[in-house]
């Protein structure tokens, strides 16, 4: 049954296709509609039946009996989200353009709508994260009096204006667990990431650098810690590691953000050196190194200087990956432990509302305000890491 | 042909080998456990008769190079030894240590075997879709297509796997009851059942999967159509159609078959966290169960499951990328 | 004018960078006559492979036709449908790219490739288009014709490759060829072989082409008439005597000028002078492969001697040997008498000094994130202990002797110079060390010819000025003529020949420097044919031996 709707709307769209290139070439008889294949006539159809539906689906959300309206309203969310945040990446951008240096503002020329928002969301994370005490209304594992707020504010939902996106089953108010969310959550990713590269980026560039055993040994070492599944390693440790910590949670915590570290460090190794490989056959070090000069100089002062930006953006992609391996940890209930607020836990805790979301659909967001304050931070990132990579490329394909 | 032989031969001793250390590791982290497990089985108010007894049951006495080898000779054979859940459970029972034992493999075996479900079903989805996804953003590149594709697979590939399967629930589960959220799956299910609840899960994987293996099909392509002979090709009046066929494909099928192969391998990783939120009863949420309560055996046998899963993909990926180099098939 | 096959007509191209559209080709006119071979000649970005593609009305990804027209046979390429072009690609225009390596498809056959485009076009049927294509490889003089096309791209040599993309051009029997710098990558002996063959089939089927390349010496072999480019507008057109011999512009004389370029001879050597770097002996080898065997020269103060050979022939590793980089297993060098330690990590600061290198690409010598002030400056430094002002002065007048000003180029990046003014900074920081000796490793051959004269000409004043000793490694014979006092010549990591370049050039000659020698094409165009007259006569001769024996 599906399958002939399917079959029927694809026909459909493809006889539009060609109705359409039928008609261009009648009516205007430019090239572009004479080259053009059948097959991109369809697409431009799918896309207007596509942007169509979506419209269609708007309307329903907004002006749709009562009845029928709450199944919308999560993808009125999403339509709104999406324009208020393409909204935000431009006007960020223009922001760009017009003010700062000479320098920046070339940069913020170059840069696509997608990079932009990316930037913004990683400065507002930032900012959150810092000041999270300041920001946070109550604190993250503070129980208040009532439970099971539900989010909009609206007493008549069930709703609380005092807790503007709800309490969750045992009363903490989610704004603040999730303010708080992001120091923990963010915070360690980031200092185990910082960590994997301190450790793999150092012996990255000795094994380039020095070659000989020491490159050998290291990198037969990293290929074995590397055939291991990097997740399943690290709930294996962490299974291990829980032994060691015994009821002390934070040890439990500190040991995490050294497994992880060193797991994620096996990739680092893998990317500097191979970075430092690529500049150690470069003549200026030969020319360095003819010259007489030391280890320490060839590191510092030829490599490094060239390596950053292959660095920079592998830094980008760590994070996300470290992220989000936090995350699942967490979500599994083996990362981050309580009192500390973390999304991924967060998440766990929460994902029972979501049976809600057919009637109550206020009642329903918090598991995914939790989850997608994490997908919203890893696309902002890679977001920025796609545009460094491409620009740094130097392809323009 | 000699060559290609020998350098297979290479590449499988060189994963049989990395196997055999992989497990070395697996043994000595799980060794480096504190204590030893019969006292934390038992607790701290056991009797030391009771101790030395489940330290015999489970082979606790022997030195640990004995017990590495005992270990890798069962796992080789398929014999995983003891659950100590149920080996805890055997002891509060009081029934004699021993018989009350259930095997690792006995608990891993039906699970395996759904995980298998799972994962095919994610892939045979996956596969053509990323495929052809791949191609067309290729073709059509720096369009608007392309960059809506593009946003779109980065997107799915930032967002954490459970983020992903809760939106699918939410769609698919619970504003359209179309699909069940739970995949409680159990023996003797027909197909079409199974299918149905495992439908959810394998769609979450195949968002997951399809995104990467799309975006690496993408870059293949590109790279290869960049490369002159494809130029000589369309300068020798070719149809775009036999350009793609004739000359574009058969060098495309290295770096295809390895695109799949790596993302099957990120499938195996994949599975964990989607079989705990929709309750799948597959191996990776036995491997967390066990990393939770700690039954080291389980969580041993898991590990070198995965492992060897991903070893095994690896080395498929490589040996076909051998096998489709026509330098390496035709020597001089 | 019913001869008239191609015409093209204030045609102008232009090429993105950066979201903008910069112009590549700028109204470019070109006729070309059934049967006629025209060469383009041009420095890189003259846009020569541009207005080659542009004929067969082709454009790369991200280039655009924006003006003017291109007129196949009465048909307007610029316009036509794809469907129409189509038709005319491969079967009426063909083309022959740059490298035959890349250009032919690994996964397939060479006689597959071949017999696509006879049968996608209807011209042959399959096994016509094979009995066709052993034809056109015996006619191409490829060794084994009725074998060669079985194999796989990679199981055939350079040479052999560019002359079976010939062969398939030649598939359909086009009107027009479009040769891309086909013989650039191949070694000068080698280049021969494929230029004869290329010349004799366009001349038995009477094809036209468009024969493109950089190098003026082999277009006036190919080409009755030359075109030649700068940065994408024509600079003049004639046939090829005239062209050679009056160029009307100043940019094509000062093209032709470049040949003639030689340094004055000097004294004969003392013998009793010490040589500032002698190797006597070496034997080296990458692992268990032996590069180089027994390999002995002198260099003399204030003199050149060019290392020549083909690749593969050993001449970087002698200088690798030289600089300690590679330790060689026997033999020793030694530097004004005194025995040098093989491996440059034992070498003092002082005999490191003494010892600088000039690389083939300016690119990858010079660390891309480092200043002009920090590339020279840091030698300096560090062998001289200057800093501060003292350094900074010493830097000025460096770039004074390169003819650079130091007010503008001082606080550049490598990326924001042009190729020849790169190879000058090198030039700069080998001078910084106040060294006797300098390695010029092929520092020329990635230049266009009036950079690389210009580069050659601050070498020789340098070397007067300073009495520096070159070893200057090279493949191309010219250089060796227009800056070498002695020549060593290389083949397979022995030296097959040395001496001073008065003797060198003069018979006789070990063979293989012979063929060499008569491999390195002239200016004038009876030149092939009267080589592959001689040469014909000596294979007479050697087939006769043969019978005899």
């Amino acid at each position: 049954m599906i399958l002939a709707y399917l079959l029927i709307g694809f026909l459909g769209l493809l006889f539009l296709g060609w109705a359409l290139r039928a008609a261009g070439r009648g009516l205007i008889g430019s090239p572009y509609f004479r080259d053009m294949g059948l097959s991109v006539a369809f697409g431009y159809m799918l896309a207007v039946a596509l942007v169509a539906l979506l419209a269609w689906g708007y309307w329903l959300s907004r002006f749709a009996p009562p009845e029928i309206a709450p199944r919308y309203f999560f993808l009125r969310i999403a339509i709104e989200g999406l324009v208020l945040f393409a909204l935000a990446g431009w006007l960020f951008r223009a922001l760009g353009r017009t003010l700062g240096t000479a320098g920046s503002r070339k940069v913020f020329r170059a840069m696509p709508v997608t990079a932009a928002f990316g930037i913004l969301v990683i400065l507002l994370y930032a900012i959150v994260a810092i000041f999270a005490p300041l920001l946070a209304p109550y604190g993250q594992d503070q129980v208040l009096a009532t439970a099971n707020v539900v989010p909009g504010g609206d007493p008549a939902l069930g709703g609380n204006p005092d807790f503007p996106l709800g309490t969750d089953q045992i009363g903490r108010d989610i704004l603040s667990r999730l303010i708080f969310g992001a120091q923990n959550t963010v915070g360690f990713a980031f200092v185990t990431t910082c960590l994997a590269f301190l450790l793999g980026g150092t012996l990255g560039f000795l094994a380039a650098v020095l070659g000989g055993w020491l490159d050998q040994l290291l990198s037969r070492f990293v290929d074995v810690l590397m055939a291991i599944p990097s997740l399943i390693f690290a709930l294996l440790l962490m299974a291990i590691a829980s032994a060691w910590a015994g009821s002390e949670r934070w040890l439990l915590t500190l040991y995490m953000v050294v497994i992880i570290a060193v797991i994620d460090s096996t990739r680092v190794y893998r990317l500097s050196r191979a970075v430092g490989q690529n500049i150690v056959v470069m003549d200026y070090i030969e020319a360095a190194k003819l010259r007489g000069e030391g280890l320490g100089y060839l590191i510092f002062k030829e490599i490094l200087p060239n390596a950053y930006a292959p660095l920079l953006a592998e830094f980008g992609l760590r994070f996300c990956f470290v992220f989000l391996t936090i995350a699942a940890l967490s979500f599994l209930g083996v990362g981050i432990q309580p009192p500390l607020a973390d999304w991924g836990t967060m998440v766990r805790d929460l994902a029972a509302f979501i049976n809600y979301a057919a009637f109550a659909p206020q009642a329903a967001s918090p598991p995914l305000l939790a989850a997608g304050a994490i997908a919203l931070l890893t696309v902002a990132v890679n977001f920025v890491v796609d545009w460094m990579l491409y620009s740094s490329s130097g392809l323009k394909e | 042909m000699g060559t290609v032989a020998k350098i297979i031969a290479q590449r499988l001793g060189l994963g049989i080998l990395t196997l055999f250390i992989v497990s070395i590791v697996i043994f000595t982290a799980v060794n480096m456990l504190p204590g030893d497990f019969a006292e934390s089985i038992l607790g701290q108010g056991a009797t030391p008769e009771a101790v030395a007894a489940i330290r015999r049951d489970l082979g606790l006495d022997q030195s640990p190079v004995s017990r590495y080898f005992d270990w890798l000779g069962g796992a080789v054979r398929g014999d995983f030894g003891s659950s100590f859940a149920q080996a805890n459970f055997a002891s509060f029972t009081g029934s004699d240590s021993g018989s009350g034992l259930t095997s690792v493999a006995q608990q891993i075996a039906p699970r395996f075997a759904n995980t298998m479900f799972l994962a095919s079903v994610a892939a045979i989805i996956a596969v053509p879709l990323s495929l052809t996804l791949g191609v067309l953003a290729a073709l059509f590149r720096n369009s608007v297509f392309d960059r809506v594709v593009n946003i779109a697979t980065l997107s799915s590939i930032s967002s954490p796997e459970f983020f992903l399967a809760y939106v699918l629930i939410l769609v698919f589960a619970v504003l359209n009851p179309w699909l069940p959220s739970l995949s409680n799956i159990y023996e003797g299910m027909s197909f079409p059942e199974r299918l149905e609840k495992t439908l959810l899960p394998a769609l979450t994987l195949t968002l997951v999967v399809t995104a990467h293996m799309m975006r690496m099909t993408r870059a293949a392509i590109i790279n290869l159509l960049a490369s002159p002979y494809i130029e000589m090709a369309r300068l020798k009046g070719l149809s775009p159609m036999r350009v793609i066929l004739r000359h574009a494909l058969p060098n495309a099928l290295a770096p295809i078959v390895n695109v799949v192969a790596l993302n099957l391998a990120y499938l195996i990783t994949g599975v964990v966290v989607v079989e705990v939120v929709f309750v799948y009863p597959g191996i990776g949420q036995l491997f967390v169960d066990s990393v939770k309560i700690r039954d080291i055996p389980v969580v041993q046998a898991c590990c070198l499951i995965f492992a060897a899963a991903y070893i095994l993909l690896n080395l498929t990926a490589d040996i076909l990328s051998i096998l489709s180099n026509p330098r390496l098939r035709h020597p001089r | 004018m019913s001869d008239a096959l191609l015409t093209i007509r204030d045609l102008r191209i232009e090429g993105r960078s950066d979201e903008t559209w910069m112009p590549i080709i700028k109204g470019v006119n070109l006729d070309l006559r059934r049967g006629e071979v025209l060469g383009l000649i041009g420095e890189s970005g003259a846009g020569k492979s541009t207005l080659g593609l542009a004929a067969m009305g082709y454009t790369r990804d991200g280039v655009r036709i924006s003006g003017g027209s291109v007129t196949f046979d009465g048909i307007d390429l610029v316009n036509a449908s794809a469907d129409d072009k189509r038709n005319l690609l491969g079967k009426r225009i063909a083309y022959v790219a740059q490298s035959a390596a890349a250009s032919f498809n690994p996964a397939h056959k060479i006689i597959d490739q071949h017999t696509e485009g006879p049968v996608q076009h209807d011209v042959m049927r399959r096994d016509e288009s094979e009995l066709d294509a052993v034809e056109l490889y015996r006619r191409l003089r490829l060794p084994t014709p009725d074998e060669i096309g079985f194999r796989y791209p990679h199981q055939v040599s350079g040479g052999q490759l560019q002359r079976a993309m010939t062969a398939m051009a030649m598939s359909c029997r086009p009107d027009l060829i479009i040769f891309d710098e086909p013989t650039t990558a191949l070694d000068v002996t080698t280049q021969i072989e494929v230029l004869s063959a290329i010349r004799d089939i366009v001349e038995q089927f009477n094809t036209a082409a468009i024969y493109i390349t950089h190098d003026l010496a082999v277009v006036a072999q190919m080409a009755d008439r030359i075109k030649v480019l700068l940065r994408g507008e024509e600079v003049e057109e004639a046939d090829t005597r005239t062209m050679l011999d009056t160029p009307k512009e100043d940019y094509t004389r000062s093209l032709w000028a470049v040949r003639a370029y030689e340094r004055p001879a000097k004294p004969a050597i003392l013998k009793k002078d010490t040589p500032v770097i002698s190797v006597s002996g070496i034997t080296a080898s990458y692992g268990t492969t032996k590069v180089l065997e027994d390999v002995s020269f002198d260099i003399h103060e204030g003199r050149t001697v060019a290392v020549v050979g083909e690749s593969g022939s050993g001449k970087s590793t002698a200088a690798r040997c030289i600089t300690g980089l590679l330790p060689p297993i026997l033999g020793e060098i030694k530097f004004r008498g005194e025995v040098l330690p093989p491996n440059y990590r034992k070498r003092t600061r002082s005999q490191l000094r003494e010892i600088q290198m000039i690389y083939q690409i300016a690119d990858t010598a010079l660390n891309p994130r480092k200043t002009v002030g920090d590339i020279i400056g840091r030698p300096i430094q560090f062998y001289g202990g200057l800093r501060g002002r003292a350094k900074r002065k010493r830097v000025e007048e460096l770039l004074d002797q390169i003819e650079m000003p130091a007010s503008e180029y001082f606080d550049r990046l490598p990326s924001e110079l042009s190729g020849g003014q790169k190879q000058r900074i090198g030039i700069a920081r080998a001078l910084a060390a106040e060294p006797s000796f300098i390695i010029c490793d092929e520092v020329t051959s990635a230049l266009d010819q009036l950079v690389a004269e210009g580069i050659l000409r601050l070498l020789a004043r340098l070397q007067d000025e300073l009495s520096l000793s070159y070893m200057f490694i090279t493949h191309d014979l010219a250089t060796v003529r227009a800056i070498a006092d002695e020549v060593v010549v290389m083949k397979n990591g022995r030296v097959v020949e040395q001496g001073a370049k008065s003797e060198m050039f003069r018979p006789p000659h070990h063979p293989y420097t012979d063929l060499l020698l008569a491999s390195v094409p002239e200016m004038d165009p009876d030149w092939l044919s009267k080589l592959l007259e001689e040469r014909g006569r000596e294979d007479i001769g050697d087939a006769g031996m043969e019978k005899m024996d």
